[in-house]
Formats: structure tokens, sequence, C-alpha cells
């Protein structure tokens, strides 16, 4: 039997070591260079069309977009009527889905053990789970056919707010968990009432972990396309009527990726989403940084 | 009734309103796809054909199916080594290092992209990249899609695994060290072992990402009714279907739809719950 002698074997093992190594150091730098790609494509194309009026006026018509390119201008207009359709259809998501999340993230923290809770905990996170284009579906079932009777903010607003609200009644329990038995205790051992414990104490104490969650969610909602889609179908004016379709950001870019002759305004459009949505994120981890 | 009765009443009827949601979701699905199941039967599932036509409509869910199983499965495969070695250079490697936070930020964006400025970027970057290394189609197709489809999921399997990584306890490490081992021996029979289950459940969570994504696969698979039949080929999956033909669907197209919606939504309802199963199961 042939001695296999000990040197040769580490020398072999170390070089699977350190092989090992490239090989994760290498993928990690494959894993993030898509984001890179991605921003730098987004400025890169996008930055020439960003402008207060690329804020404030509607979007062009194909017509507009078709000269403006024939004469090698800018194309004109701009994406108004989809920034007020995303806030006021990502407004009325929060303003459904903050209380009740909130107050569902209460009444999960205090019933930890109860098996009604138990299942709500369950459902919710079902719920966080199913496909945006299923709420969409949802909600044109519930909102688009039986309240509005056609496309609306209301029925995008509704698909958004139940996206949401799992978010929220998540990190509502996670935040409380991590406030101090001891406060709740000796506020109710002062004698103050139940709801002004919850709501007053230990609501506030909280205030930076709930914020943050609503923060991420309400992120999370901004780029949403599919379920608008469905419900909100999209519009070319500013629309200030909830039973009425109504455009918002996602569903801009939409349009425009589906036009030839406005296909140039995807990029500041998607330059701004991102803007966006990284305010957003970088806002949520400041209030996360000043909790401690 | 005191104020402590009325607040927990209050509490208990506001959480109810989540279950409401729930449940009406699961009622308004079944109603509105019982059509399309009475009219096809099971065979709605099995069937592979697609004619809205009016007067002989005929709808079958299987080239849905198939695109988003098989798109999934692809990006889940595509993913793993990206995601597992980021996971180990965040969890293992660079444990609480600038570096690792750094990285571990630039993941966290990945996950905060937009579908659709996936699907754009899909569109005009990564399709004539692909069409000059030698795609067809026009560069549409289930490869496309499942790889811009791996590139989104990585942020959901990385953070869980490294997570969980990072919390293998230090003495068992320490021992296999003591006895000689290298670092990539130490990860390959000790850390991974330990950390089996947690990285599943951060794969099989990633994988119930991947089945409900719409707007970039809508993009990028290039919207043909066929059971996807090589990497290249073109196809749909139950979302991109349901994004693209939603339209002026009604009456029985609007019912087939909806079943596909259910699918949908039954699919990956049991997937999440088996993540979260091995979840509870490891804590």
């Amino acid at each position: 039997m042939k001695a296999i002698s000990a040197k040769d074997n580490i020398s072999l093992r170390t070089k699977k070591d350190r092989i090992f190594l490239g090989l994760v150091v290498l993928f990690s730098v494959i894993t993030a260079s898509p984001i890179v790609l991605i921003i730098f494509k987004l400025i890169e194309k996008g930055y020439k069309q960003l402008s207060f009026s690329f804020l404030f006026e509607n979007t062009p018509d194909t017509m507009e977009a078709m000269t403006a390119i024939a004469s090698n201008k800018l194309i004109p207009g701009g994406i108004a009527n989809g920034i007020l359709g995303t806030l006021l259809m990502v407004g009325m998501a929060a303003i459904i889905a903050i209380p009740v999340g909130i107050i569902t993230g209460v009444y999960l923290y205090e019933n930890q053990r109860k098996w009604m809770a138990n299942i709500t905990r369950n459902v919710s996170d079902i719920l966080q789970g199913v496909p945006s284009i299923v709420l969409g579906l949802i909600s044109y079932l519930w909102v688009v056919k039986h309240v509005t009777h056609g496309y609306s903010a209301l029925a995008g607003s509704a698909s958004l707010a139940i996206m949401m609200l799992p978010m929220i009644v998540r990190s509502t329990e996670e935040t409380l968990k991590m406030i101090p038995q001891t406060l709740k205790e000796a506020g109710l051992a002062l004698g103050i009432p139940y709801w002004r414990v919850l709501f007053g104490i230990l609501i506030p104490t909280g205030f930076s972990g709930l914020m943050t969650g609503i923060l991420l969610a309400v992120s999370r909602v901004i780029g949403e396309t599919a379920p608008l889609m469905l419900t909100a179908l999209g519009s070319s004016v500013i629309n200030t009527n909830i039973a009425k379709p109504t455009s918002a950001i996602p569903l801009v870019i939409w349009e425009f990726y589906n036009d030839p002759n406005m296909v140039d305004l995807i990029w500041s459009s998607s330059l701004l989403l991102m803007i966006m949505v990284l305010s957003i994120n970088l806002i949520s981890k400041q209030v996360a940084a000043n909790r401690k | 009734m005191n104020s402590d009765k009325i607040t927990k009443i209050v509490l208990f009827s506001v959480s109810f309103i989540i279950l409401i949601v729930a449940g009406g979701m699961v009622f308004s699905l079944v109603g509105g796809a019982i059509p399309a199941f009475k009219t096809f039967g099971l065979g709605f599932i099995t069937s592979t054909h697609w004619d809205p036509t009016h007067g002989q409509e005929e709808y079958g869910a299987l080239p849905f199916i198939a695109g988003t199983l098989i798109t999934s499965f692809l990006a889940l495969l595509i993913s793993f080594p990206l995601s597992f070695a980021t996971s180990l250079f965040l969890g293992e490697y660079y444990r609480n290092t600038r570096v690792a936070k750094i990285l571990g930020t630039m993941v966290d964006l990945l996950a905060g992209i937009p579908s659709i400025v996936y699907g754009l970027w899909g569109f005009y970057v990564l399709r004539p990249f692909l069409i000059s290394i030698g795609f067809e189609n026009q560069g549409f197709g289930v490869l496309t899609s499942s790889l811009v489809l791996a590139i989104m999921i990585i942020p959901y399997a990385t953070s869980l695994s490294s997570e969980i990584i990072s919390m293998v306890p230090n003495d068992l490490k320490e021992a296999a060290y003591s006895l000689g081992s290298t670092r990539y021996e130490v990860i390959l029979h000790v850390t991974v072992p330990a950390a089996r289950s947690g990285i599943f459940a951060g794969y099989i969570l990633a994988f119930g990402r991947a089945l409900g994504e719409t707007m970039a696969v809508t993009m990028l698979i290039g919207n043909r009714n066929i059971i996807p039949n090589s990497l290249f080929s073109t196809g749909n999956t139950m979302a991109s279907v349901i994004a693209n033909q939603f339209g002026e669907a009604s009456g029985l197209k609007l019912s087939a739809l909806i079943s596909i919606g259910l699918l949908l939504f039954v699919i990956t309802g049991i997937v999440n719950w088996i993540g979260k199963l091995i979840i509870k199961k490891m804590s």
C-alpha cells in the first residue's frame, strides 16, 4: 500500500481552501454587480430628461413625442400624473393599512399565546407571500366590479393596502416585543388605563421601529406595477377622483415601454422611481439608527 | 363596561379584519374560478389549449404552470452558487467587517429595485448582450427570464442563509480547527451541516418569491401559450399570462385567468408555508 505523505495532503487541502475562498469572493462580486450595472444604466440614460418640468408636466402624447424625436429634441412633458397618482394611491393605502396594521400588531403582541392570535399571525404571514398580481385580481373583483364599477384609484390603493398590511403587522409586533416588559407593567401599576398604556406609552416608545416598518412597506409598494395594471389602469391626466382611473409612476413607465415613440422616457422615470425608493430606504435606516 | 374591556374588544375586532381579507380572498378566487372549472373540469389543469376566439373558447392552464415552475426552478439553480457564496462571504469569511456591510447593503438594494425596472434592464441591456452571444428568439425566453429572476431572488436567499451561517456556534468550528481542518473543510463539514435547515428554508422562500414574480418575467418571456420545450423557447408563466391577457377579459376568459390566479395563490401559499415550517422547526 502506498503511503500518502502528510505533506502532500496538506498542500492539496490548502490549495482547495484557497481556491474555495477565491470562488466565494468571485461569486460575491458577481452578485453585487447587477445593482451597480442597473443604477449606472438608469443614471446614464435618464439624467438628461430629469428636470423640474419633468416633475410637473403631464405625460406627452405619442404625436408630441414623435415630432420631438424627429427634430432631435428632448421629448417634452413629464410624469406629473404618475407622481400624483402614486402619492394619492400610496397615501390612501397607508391611511388604511397603518392603523389596522398597528392595532393588529398590538393585539398579537398582547396575546402571544392565544390560539386566535396564532392563527392571525399565520394568516398574516401567508398574506405576505401572496403574489402582488393575485392581490390585483382580488381588488379588481372587489372594488372595480362592485364598488367603483370601473378602474379606479380606490381599487389601486386597496390592492396596495393589502400588500402593506402584513408587513406593518409583523414589524409592529416585533418592535413591541423588544420593549422591556417593565415599562408596560410600571404603567399599569400606576393605574394608567390599559388603552393609554398601549397607545400612550408602548407605541411612542417603539415609534422608530414602527416608523421603519411603515417606511419599508411604503418603499415596497411604490414600485408595484402588476396590481395597479388590473385596478387603476392609468390615465394621461392628473386625477383626483378616487373613483376614476388613475396613473402611477410604474404605470407610466409601462405605458412608455409599450409606445415606441416614448421609450426614451423610461429611463428618467425609472431613475425617479429608484431615487424615491432609495430615499425612503435611507430615511428608514436613519430612523433605525437613531433608535440606538 | 370598563375601558379595559372595550380596549380588548377593539384590539380583537380590528385584527379580525386581516382574517376577513384572507378568507374573502379565498372565497372570491374560488367563486371566480368556478365557471372555468365547471366548463373544463379538472382537465383545465392538464390541458394545453388556449383559444380565446369567440364561439370556440377553450382554456387550459398547463403551459403556464409549466412555465412558472421551469423559470422558478431555473432561477433557483442559477442563483444558488451566487447567493450561497455571498452568504458565506457575509456570514463566515468577512463577518462583521466593513466590506461585509457594504456588500450586505448592495445585496439589500437588489431587493429594493422594482420589478418593472428589472424588466426594463433585462429588455434593454441583458437581451442585446444575450443576442450578441447567440441567443435566438430575439433574446426572449425561459433562460433570459430565469436569469433576471435569479438576480431578483438572490437577496431573499442570501439574507436568511447568511444570518443562520453567522449563528453557527463558535465552539463547533473551533473544535474542527483544533483538529487541523482548513477553513474550507470547516465550512463543508461543520458550518453548512449545522446551518443546513436555515439555508434550505432561505431557498424555499426565494423559490416562493420567484413563483409569483410578474413584471420582469412578462417583459422577457415572449408571451406564447405553449409549454416551453427548451431553454431558449418562449412561453408564459401563470403570473405573466394574467398580466398579458387581463386587458379586456370577461366571462369565461376572466374565469380562466382567475382560476390561474387561484392556482398561483395555492402553490405560493404551500411553498411559503413549508419554508416557515422549516424555520419554526429550527428555533
